[in-house]
């Protein structure tokens, strides 16, 4: 026999079989394809590192020609959208902590006259730094909308107010992250996508492992219920995640001396729901899989949007509608706002109740579904 | 219901989508009993024992399982069947005594410390119990999943082709094990492949896609299949074969070393088919009674026909 030489024959025998059970495997060829199309309409679409329209909130204690020219002016530059008006800085400061604005603009009494006069008033721009990526070119912006904007107001003898020194005083703070510290940002919504990455994948495997060796026969005919297997389950890897939380914290503060602001009881309190919901995930995935290959491959076209879409890697404004869309359906969105507000702003459990509903909507529907799932695979 | 009766189950069905697997299905086994349970594969044997366990929700038909309804009453059934799967399906990554000891913890069982040391020492693997499951080889992984089934002393014992891939002594050594508990009072439905197995049952029933084709002890059974044999020896058997299967008459021709076991149901037909070899010179022809064997395989030949 020629068994010493390439076979063509041989090789194509291998390459043949290999085609034929690549069609059997349906999932696995499902996402061979979903995935690198996902990839091109998430990274070619959805992300855009150059957020515009970002919402504004304004304070404006000044209705002259001069203060409406102004914000006139940020709107027309783009990143700036005022879709709110606040009637004290409280309410101001409010609606930039809970995050329902990006920047707090606030226009002192007294505008327009101290523009007229020349004593160059302050005009107070705070802008929630804690992704700087999505508030720097905005920033950037301001600078010359602050030089420029009043100019075709400035007429007759007003000109001479024109060029420098600018006619109005420029302020920025960046809030909750004064010097634009990227790992301020990154280390704490790192602690959101390591624990839907493993959450999901370990609790997809723990039970994909049991069917696949066959001992989920086993177990079922035993006197135990489906919830005391589905509970037991999962609580273990609940413990799993409070490590994995609790390293982060301590790399956080320790390694990248990240501030936290606010109480880390508040944050583990809120983080049950969070790991539970991506855990009910894993356990819906699990009764879907086949094997445990499936498993893996679900629970990364789970964590692929989850990454992109969240507004972990990329600014979440930046997106189009529909992206956001899907972003908010997503629990590691409302996480990541939860993680930061408390570590970076100091949020309390009032600050984030506007993220706490979408998570424990979507743990409700999800174990509904894994619940559903789990008991017609009995039969 | 009979009180004797540990399973009592009529008119059983059971569908896969379009696929019926368990067709009309009824069987009555006595307390104490083996109760051997043949048939080919994709039979519905696995489908059979799952639905009297409470693993699955029969379509159609009922009945009870220790006096307890297999519709409503599964988790009261579990409490008290042992059920050994057909494949291995314990914790290959958890020890002899780690398995054992979760067995113990799902039945609720008091004194778990001393019955999981009992166990151990009955198996012979007290030494051993800190090795892992899956580090047995296939006779011992067969003990320690028997151990682990009669844990919780149950009355009942469903044995899925409990000896598989295990070898001859093992399965004697296994058989001899069932007998004792059978003894004791516990009842075993086992399903099996091997004859030698049928044989040691109390009584046997087959089935075939889905539907039971014959069932009573062994010599019922042959009896009831009008099975007639005959051995034939001597030179150039091939040839003898070739020529029998073409009858059809001769319902089936086998090869048994040097001899041939050629059976039929109608005797005379038979007979006068094997008429030219009779006298033949060097050849012997004799009766012979027919093994349970060929009555099976002669049921198989028959279900297909059947079926098709």
């Amino acid at each position: 026999m020629m068994s010493g030489r390439f076979s063509f024959a041989r090789f194509l025998a291998v390459m043949v079989k290999e085609f034929i059970q690549m069609r059997r495997d349906r999932l696995t060829f499902a996402m061979m394809v979903a995935i690198p199309i996902m990839q091109l309409i998430l990274f070619g679409f959805a992300i855009n590192s150059d957020p515009k329209r970002l919402p504004a909130a304004v304070l404006a204690a000044d209705d002259s020609p001069f203060a409406r020219t102004l914000v006139a002016a940020m709107v027309n530059s783009g990143y700036f959208a005022i879709n709110r008006t606040a009637r004290s800085e409280a309410e101001l400061h409010e609606l930039l902590a809970e995050g329902h604005v990006q920047f707090a603009v606030t226009i002192p009494a007294g505008f327009g006259r101290d523009v007229q006069r020349g004593t160059r008033p302050v005009l107070l721009v705070e802008a929630d730094a804690t992704d700087p990526a999505a508030t720097s070119n905005a920033l950037a912006s301001l600078t010359q909308i602050a030089r420029n904007a009043l100019d075709p107001d400035l007429t007759g003898p007003l000109r001479g107010l024109r060029s420098t020194p600018d006619p109005i005083e420029l302020r920025i703070h960046r809030r909750y992250n004064p010097e634009g510290i990227t790992q301020y940002n990154v280390v704490p919504g790192l602690m959101g996508t390591i624990l839907t990455m493993t959450m999901v994948m370990m609790t997809a495997l723990a039970v994909t492992r049991e069917r696949e060796r066959g001992t989920m026969e086993n177990l079922l005919a035993m006197p135990v219920r489906p919830f005391e297997v589905m509970l037991g389950k999962i609580l273990p890897y609940i413990a799993v995640g409070y490590v994995q939380v609790v390293i982060i914290v301590t790399a956080a503060r320790l390694l990248f001396g990240v501030p936290i602001v606010g109480s880390l009881l508040l944050l583990s309190l809120v983080m049950i729901l969070f790991i539970a919901a991506n855990l009910a995930v894993g356990f819906t995935f699990s009764t879907v899989a086949k094997n445990q290959l499936q498993a893996m491959q679900m629970s990364f076209f789970f964590f692929l949007p989850s990454i992109l879409l969240s507004g972990f890697m990329f600014p979440f404004r930046g997106m189009p509608d529909w992206a956001q869309v899907i972003g908010e359906a997503l629990p590691l969105t409302h996480f990541l706002r939860i993680v930061r507000g408390i570590l970076l702003k100091g949020n309390g459990l009032t600050d984030i109740l506007g993220e706490l509903w979408p998570l424990t909507a979507f743990l409700v529907v999800v174990t509904v579904i894994a619940l559903k799932r789990y008991r017609q695979t009995l039969d | 219901m009979t009180p004797d009766l540990v399973i009592d189950v009529r008119g059983l069905v059971k569908r896969f989508g379009a696929k019926t697997v368990v067709d009309d299905f009824s069987i009555q086994v006595r307390r104490g009993e083996i109760y051997g349970f043949l048939g080919p594969n994709g039979s519905g044997k696995t489908t059979t024992i799952r639905m009297l366990c409470g693993l699955l929700t029969p379509d159609a038909g009922e009945g009870t399982c220790l006096g307890l309804d297999i519709r409503t009453d599964s988790a009261a059934i579990k409490r008290q069947v042992g059920y050994m799967t057909q494949k291995f399906s314990f914790w290959e990554d958890l020890s002899i005594a780690e398995n054992l000891d979760f067995v113990a913890r799902m039945y609720g069982l008091p004194e778990r410390k001393r019955r999981v040391r009992d166990a151990l020492d009955r198996l012979g693997l007290a030494n051993r119990q800190n090795q892992l499951a899956g580090e047995l080889s296939g006779g011992w992984k067969q003990r320690l999943a028997l151990a682990a089934c009669i844990l919780h002393d149950p009355k009942l014992l469903l044995l899925d082709e409990p000896t598989a891939g295990v070898d001859p002594k093992a399965r004697r050594e296994f058989w001899d094990e069932i007998h004792e508990l059978a003894h004791a009072g516990l009842t075993v439905l086992v399903s099996t492949h091997y004859m030698d197995e049928a044989e040691r049952c109390h009584r046997i029933a087959y089935i075939a896609y889905g539907k039971l084709m014959t069932r009573g002890t062994v010599d019922e059974v042959i009896a009831a299949s009008n099975l007639r044999t005959w051995a034939v020896s001597g030179p150039d058997l091939g040839r003898v074969e070739r020529d029998l299967a073409g009858k059809p008459s001769v319902e089936m021709v086998a090869a048994f070393g040097t001899r041939l076991h050629v059976s039929g149901t109608d005797a005379d037909a038979v007979e006068a088919a094997l008429e030219p070899w009779t006298h033949a010179p060097g050849m012997c022809v004799a009766r012979e009674e027919p093994t349970l064997e060929d009555v099976f395989i002669h049921l198989m030949n028959r279900s297909t026909d059947n079926f098709r």
